[in-house]
């Protein structure tokens, strides 16, 4: 299988770590990983702006960039959604991308889905000495329909014990340019989700997206909270990096 | 109504830090989501329902035109009457002159949203009309003179306390020591004083749930009976709702009623359904002398054709509301407009025109989760998105967000300048960061204000992965 690796714009800027750990565990789950040097953003800022021109360029490129891999993967639901569900949206009265872009649409999957459900790959030896909850990011679950395939994979992780998060499907209140238009709003829902998070028990958050991490992390800083984040992928990978704003 | 948007961020501010409105929207998880929740579990296949319940009202705006013919018709037939208001301020004169024709002073009034959309209860006072509100919670925001909060629900931002201070208030010649500290003795108060404004009503007024063409017949759902005693006591009945509201059949209402009544309140059925089919006739023992139905447009076709047409689906049922994250932070009275929360943010930029209202829309993270309670499913997030486009297409957001975004874009398109820029970003943030985290950052204002910035990881991803 050879697999194009979408790393996102967070991951690249802010936390390489996630998107090395992802390759590692594509590579044990058998894949050949590659990853495309033009790739830059998916485009959503501007899709959720309202700037479909700008959109339409980015996904033009994206699709230029990816349509030649078996599948697409992508360690975010936001962006994984982006390209499955909006692509095919935004280019639809441009012929030959509309086609190109349901066809890319189709073999994008977000990692912890590709990992369960393409490459049948749940147990990647992992430890971590925790407990912990997991942030389902609402794209994951409204826009991948991802809601298992992330807890059968944590359930493997020795040492980590995974505490029920109450109102999971609530949103963190991140929402990409949103949580800078109406910080306020964003606040209240954040901090709604970190006390969730403190009444599961549990001292480690794990998500699926880095935007929703980096918005409690930050959040839980601002705060002066004692909770750790990290992204599913380092957890999986035994990634030894410090965990997300914790410093070097 | 209508705020300017800035006032969006200044109204969301307060509310999200007053107490007493917390505690208030703090029940609808337990009022509301649950209730949905189970109800719509019992039910076998509440998802084939909303599938059905899509296709009927799909079918019914796109068959707007022939059914609403149909409807004037049957109307007609019974002896009832329909008119025709293109807008607002025709709506309210048609009102008006048909209840200065009949000599009414007094009018009782049941739950409508369309009626707060048309303004008509100011209308009504600057003729010298007296409209009593006789729902439950329209009757003790008219006392406080505030707008309906919440679709269904319109006093939902209060505490009993609120409205045991507002029964006060308003009715100062009862013994003020009385007692009102739990909910029977306010609801049995605001009865007594209603039944009195049953009596000598003049004529009534109500919305509509659904308008079936085939019977000519106005339904409405109500739990507290108001709607009945409304419709039934006085000469004159005037039903005013949106052109919207029409559906082929009573067939077809009886399946969204299934919908409505689960998704709203989380109840099989409510107390009272009210099918109002016409005037009083000869072998009726009692009913209205005059019924009339007056049909709103204001706006409703001309989202037809448009891909926010879907909005027209909708049957108001609040569970959109009562599932959005933001609604539930704010309320309702934040968005300073007739029609808040998801809904509102797909109706309003048609209604209040896009530079009135792209707030709206813009208030929302994309969550999903309206769309994915709604019963007859209408693809919020989507129109909320086609009105950003709309209002971006027109230049309404500020001139720095424009020029930042295309800054961005034109890097983003241009892989190499973007990993130039990635690099710098990256290193200037380690730079920045002091114990894991940047707790500012110039024209970030947005983020800083109430998070800091987790510290990158230095070297970008890319970076890393071409030097050995
Ligand atoms: S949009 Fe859907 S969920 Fe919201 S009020 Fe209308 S019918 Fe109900």
């Amino acid at each position: 299988m050879r697999v194009g690796f979408f790393v996102t714009c967070l991951v690249d800027t802010m936390r390489p770590s996630v998107g090395f750990s992802a390759i590692k565990l594509l590579e044990r789950a058998g894949c050949e990983v590659i990853v495309p040097p033009t790739q830059t953003c998916c485009g959503q800022p501007a899709w959720n702006s309202g700037a479909d021109a700008h959109c339409r360029d980015l996904a033009r490129k994206v699709i230029d960039s990816f349509l030649e891999f078996d599948y697409v993967v992508v360690p975010s639901g936001s962006c994984a959604g982006m390209i499955r569900n909006h692509y095919p949206e935004a280019l639809k009265d441009d012929g030959a991308y509309h086609l190109r872009a349901l066809s890319l649409a189709k073999k994008t999957y977000e990692l912890t889905q590709f990992l369960v459900e393409v490459a049948r790959a749940t147990d990647f030896s992992a430890k971590y000495n925790a407990s912990a909850c997991y942030h389902d990011s609402c794209s994951c679950l409204r826009e991948m329909f991802v809601r298992d395939a992330p807890r059968q994979l944590l359930a493997n992780v020795e040492g980590l014990e995974l505490k029920p998060l109450k109102d999971a499907d609530v949103c963190c209140g991140f929402g990409g340019l949103f949580s800078v238009k109406y910080p306020e709003i964003s606040e209240r829902m954040a901090d709604d989700k970190l006390s969730d998070a403190k009444n599961s028990e549990a001292s480690l958050v794990i998500g699926p997206d880095l935007g929703c991490l980096l918005h409690l992390a930050g959040r839980a800083a601002r705060r002066g909270e004692n909770l750790k984040f990290r992204h599913i992928a380092e957890v999986l990978a035994n990634c030894s990096q410090a965990s997300i704003g914790e410093g070097t | 109504m209508t705020q300017d948007p800035l006032a969006f961020r200044e109204a969301s501010k307060k509310a999200v830090h007053d107490p007493r409105l917390k505690q208030a929207l703090g029940r609808i998880k337990g009022h509301f989501q649950l209730a949905r929740r189970f109800a719509s579990s019992d039910f076998p296949d509440f998802d084939a329902l909303r599938g059905q319940g899509a296709a009927i009202r799909e079918h019914s705006i796109t068959h707007l035109h022939s059914l609403l013919d149909e409807f004037e018709k049957s109307v007609t037939t019974r002896g009832g009457q329909v008119h025709w208001a293109r807008n607002a301020t025709e709506a309210r004169q048609i009102v008006i002159d048909i209840l200065k024709r009949s000599g009414a002073r007094r009018v009782t009034k049941g739950k409508s949203m369309v009626s707060e959309e048309i303004g008509l209860n100011d209308a009504l006072l600057a003729h010298g009309i007296v409209p009593i509100e006789t729902d439950l919670g329209e009757y003790i925001i008219q006392l406080r003179h505030e707008p309906p909060s919440h679709i269904i629900a319109p006093a939902f931002h209060l505490n009993k306390e609120d409205v045991a201070d507002t029964f006060r208030a308003a009715h100062s010649k009862l013994d003020p020591a009385r007692d009102l500290s739990d909910r029977s003795a306010l609801v049995g108060e605001a009865r007594a004083m209603l039944r009195a404004a049953f009596e000598g009503a003049d004529a009534g007024i109500t919305g509509a749930n659904f308008l079936t063409a085939r019977e000519g017949a106005a339904l409405i759902v109500t739990n507290e009976g108001n709607g009945d005693l409304t419709r039934l006591l006085p000469r004159t009945h005037i039903v005013v709702t949106g052109i919207e509201k029409v559906v082929p059949d009573l067939n077809a209402a009886s399946v969204l009623l299934r919908l409505l009544t689960r998704s709203a309140t989380g109840q099989p059925i409510t107390s009272y359904v009210s099918v109002m089919s016409g005037p009083h006739s000869e072998e009726m023992a009692d009913g209205p002398r005059e019924f009339h139905v007056v049909l709103v447009d204001n706006g409703r076709t001309r989202l037809l054709g448009t891909p926010a047409q879907a909005t027209l689906r909708c049957i108001r049922c609040a569970a959109c509301l009562n599932h959005c994250p933001i609604y539930g932070a704010v309320g309702g009275h934040a968005y300073g407009a007739t029609y808040p929360g998801p809904i509102g943010a797909a109706l309003n930029p048609n209604l209040l025109g896009i530079s009135e209202a792209h707030h709206h829309p813009n208030a929302s993270t994309f969550c999903g989760r309206c769309a994915e309670v709604c019963p007859v499913k209408i693809p919020l997030p989507t129109i909320m998105r086609y009105w950003r486009a709309r209002e971006y297409a027109a230049g309404l957001p500020p001139i720095t967000y424009r020029a930042g975004l295309g800054l961005w874009a034109f890097a983003a398109k241009r892989p190499l300048l973007y990993r130039l820029g990635t690099r710098l970003a990256s290193r200037v943030l380690k730079k920045l960061a002091k114990g894991g985290r940047i707790r500012a950052l110039p024209m970030a204002g947005g983020w800083f204000a109430i998070r800091d910035l987790p510290e990158p990881q230095g070297k970008t991803f890319m970076e890393q992965l071409n030097s050995p």
